[in-house]
């Protein structure tokens, strides 16, 4: 299952992210994990959020060059070794990493956000080996196991 | 000294009278061999025969940039090509360069110049001068390079590359002049500054030129590097480095009127300035052969002054330059026009042809920033995409204009856009 980020394009001038944020937190839009990949110039703003096709309609709106991108959430548990297993199964299909960072939705245990060269070879790999990944509507909505 | 005082010395009557008879000359040459003067000449009624002297030279239309880039490459050529010897090639307001052609005669008459001029600066064959323009299809390398050799200099034609081999150089072989544009020698300086050797060198005069400079960076580069530093003029349509230079008196750039007729013109209305009024450069050229131009618009702005100079010369001298009455940029030397930004980021399709060019002087050095907005469709979620994409046309910026560029991405709609003219070029070089 492949779930929705929405990315945008930030320059490293002031007030631009805190724009983003404004935008989204206007239109009720809840963010529910993000990475920011700065270079000295701009940033890469990727998220997971609660409506990805209406926040990149409205950050549009607003300027800013969006886009969707398809990545998948790996459920992972949280004790030392998961990570580096997810990985060498990963490593051993020959795929490689184009980022990854934690999704915040998962609870007592942990998902892995990962874009990879190739997400269909990814999703069975994965399935082979008894990992399961996110749905949409658990990477979108906040779980309700998680501690307040 | 002066290098040729019957030409430079000449009475104001007497070079009209040279002017006249060359002029005569030189609109017959051209209305019989130029296909394009001689449709000019018969729009307007006009036979070589009704030219016949310096009186008559506004009768002539005007020629342009553009007159170049439509008979590109030879059509204004006016001699057959066996008898070329040599082209030169410098940036075109588009893709397409601007040609110049020289015959031996040509090349002869260019090196004669640019010795007046060196001699003018106290070059002498004891001298050991380091040629620091570009070699190429650039005029300024060969340009200085001819006429340092004519003059029985010891020529070290270094070209553009490393300052720090061209300081080593200078330290090891004595070198006591340079040629090269004054932000590059303030650049040296600078280096030289900084391994404290800048006591260590034996340079006595610096030939400048082929970017605007102000007095103030004359002070600067002869205080710092205690030499005496001399302003150079040209540009290649007419010749290439060489068409006027400024002698010690430092009060105006002496034009060689025996093979260039100098007119000031009003930009707006194309009449004709007084004496001492600023208004566009615009040169006849009375001697070439390969490529001879009748009223050539510089698009330089500058003033002209027909006194008799202290030095002794008789040529009239331009000002300083006060900016251009078009967008061309020099930067590093190097001609540019913002169109030909905007047609490369055109070629390449690959972002949004919105676009601001940011020149700035950092250490001496111009550099040149392209901002370009990222669209959406060219946007990645990926950094090595983007940097991928920023390389890309950073590359193509660099092929289309000779120059190396730093392309900044920015967000879209971010470039002001207006109606008509838009803002393209930020120019924070302090200079004019
Ligand atoms: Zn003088």
């Amino acid at each position: 299952m492949l779930i929705k980020q929405l990315s945008v394009f930030i320059e490293n001038r002031k007030g631009r992210l805190e724009r983003v944020t404004e935008t989204l937190c206007k239109h009720n839009i809840n963010i529910l994990s993000f990475s920011l990949a700065d270079t000295s110039e701009y940033g890469l703003l990727r998220m997971i959020v609660s409506d990805p096709e209406f926040g990149k309609k409205v950050l549009k709106e607003e300027g800013f060059s969006a886009k969707l991108t398809d990545v998948i959430a790996v459920k992972i548990a949280q004790k030392p070794g998961t990570l580096h297993d997810v990985l060498k199964l990963l490593f051993e299909a020959e795929l490689s990493v184009e980022y990854m960072y934690t999704l915040s939705t998962a609870g007592k245990n942990t998902s892995i956000i990962m874009k990879l060269s190739d997400l269909e070879t990814a999703l069975a790999t994965l399935d082979k080996h008894g990992y399961q990944v996110c749905t949409a509507s658990e990477a979108y909505e906040n779980n309700d196991f998680v501690d307040k | 000294m002066i290098w040729n005082e019957t030409k430079e010395c000449m009475s104001r009557d007497q070079i009209h009278n040279l002017q006249s008879a060359r002029l005569k000359k030189m609109v017959n040459r051209v209305y019989h061999n130029v296909e394009f003067y001689r449709k000019k000449m018969q729009e307007l009624g006009m036979e070589p025969g009704d030219i016949n002297g310096l009186e008559d030279l506004q009768k002539l239309s005007f020629t342009t940039k553009n007159d170049l880039r439509e008979n590109y490459p030879f059509g204004l050529f006016a001699v057959p090509q066996s008898e070329i010897v040599r082209v030169h090639a410098s940036s075109g307001t588009t893709g397409k360069a601007t040609v110049v052609g020289y015959t031996r005669r040509d090349i002869e008459i260019w090196q004669e110049c640019v010795t007046r001029v060196l001699a003018m600066a106290g070059v002498g064959a004891q001298d050991k001068i380091q040629v620091a323009y570009g070699y190429g299809l650039f005029t300024g390398g060969l340009g200085l390079h001819y006429g340092a050799e004519n003059l029985g200099a010891t020529v070290i034609p270094m070209s553009t590359g490393s300052t720090q081999k061209l300081i080593t150089m200078m330290q090891d072989f004595g070198v006591t002049a340079i040629a090269c544009t004054p932000s590059y020698l303030l650049h040296i300086a600078e280096m030289l500054e900084e391994a404290g050797q800048i006591n260590n060198i034996n340079l006595k005069v610096a030939i400048c030129g082929a970017e605007p400079w102000t007095e103030n960076m004359r002070k600067e580069i002869e205080t710092k590097l205690h030499l005496k530093a001399y302003d150079i003029y040209g540009l290649s349509e007419i010749m290439g480095p060489g068409v006027a230079a400024d002698c010690e008196c430092h009060a105006g750039l002496h034009v060689y009127e025996d093979h260039f007729i100098p007119e000031i013109i009003n930009p707006d209305t194309l009449e004709p300035c007084k004496e001492g009024e600023v208004g566009e450069l615009v040169f006849t050229t009375i001697t070439k052969e390969g490529l001879p131009l009748i009223r050539y618009r510089t698009r330089d702005l500058t003033s002209i002054n027909y006194e008799k100079c202290e030095c002794g010369r008789t040529l009239a001298r331009i000002s300083r330059f006060k900016g251009r009455s078009d967008d061309m940029l020099i930067i590093r030397g190097v001609n540019i026009f913002p169109s030909q930004v905007e047609a490369a980021l055109l070629e390449l399709g690959e972002t949004s042809p919105h676009y601001l060019m940011i020149v700035d002087r950092i250490n001496n050095l111009d550099v040149l920033e392209v901002q370009v907005e990222v669209e959406e469709r060219f946007f990645s979620d990926e950094i090595k995409q983007l940097e991928g994409l920023t390389k890309k046309i950073a590359h193509a910026l660099q092929t289309a204009l000779g120059l190396s560029v730093k392309v900044k991405l920015v967000e879209p709609r971010t470039i002001e856009r207006s109606q008509g003219k838009a803002k393209r070029v930020i120019d924070r070089r302090k200079l004019i």
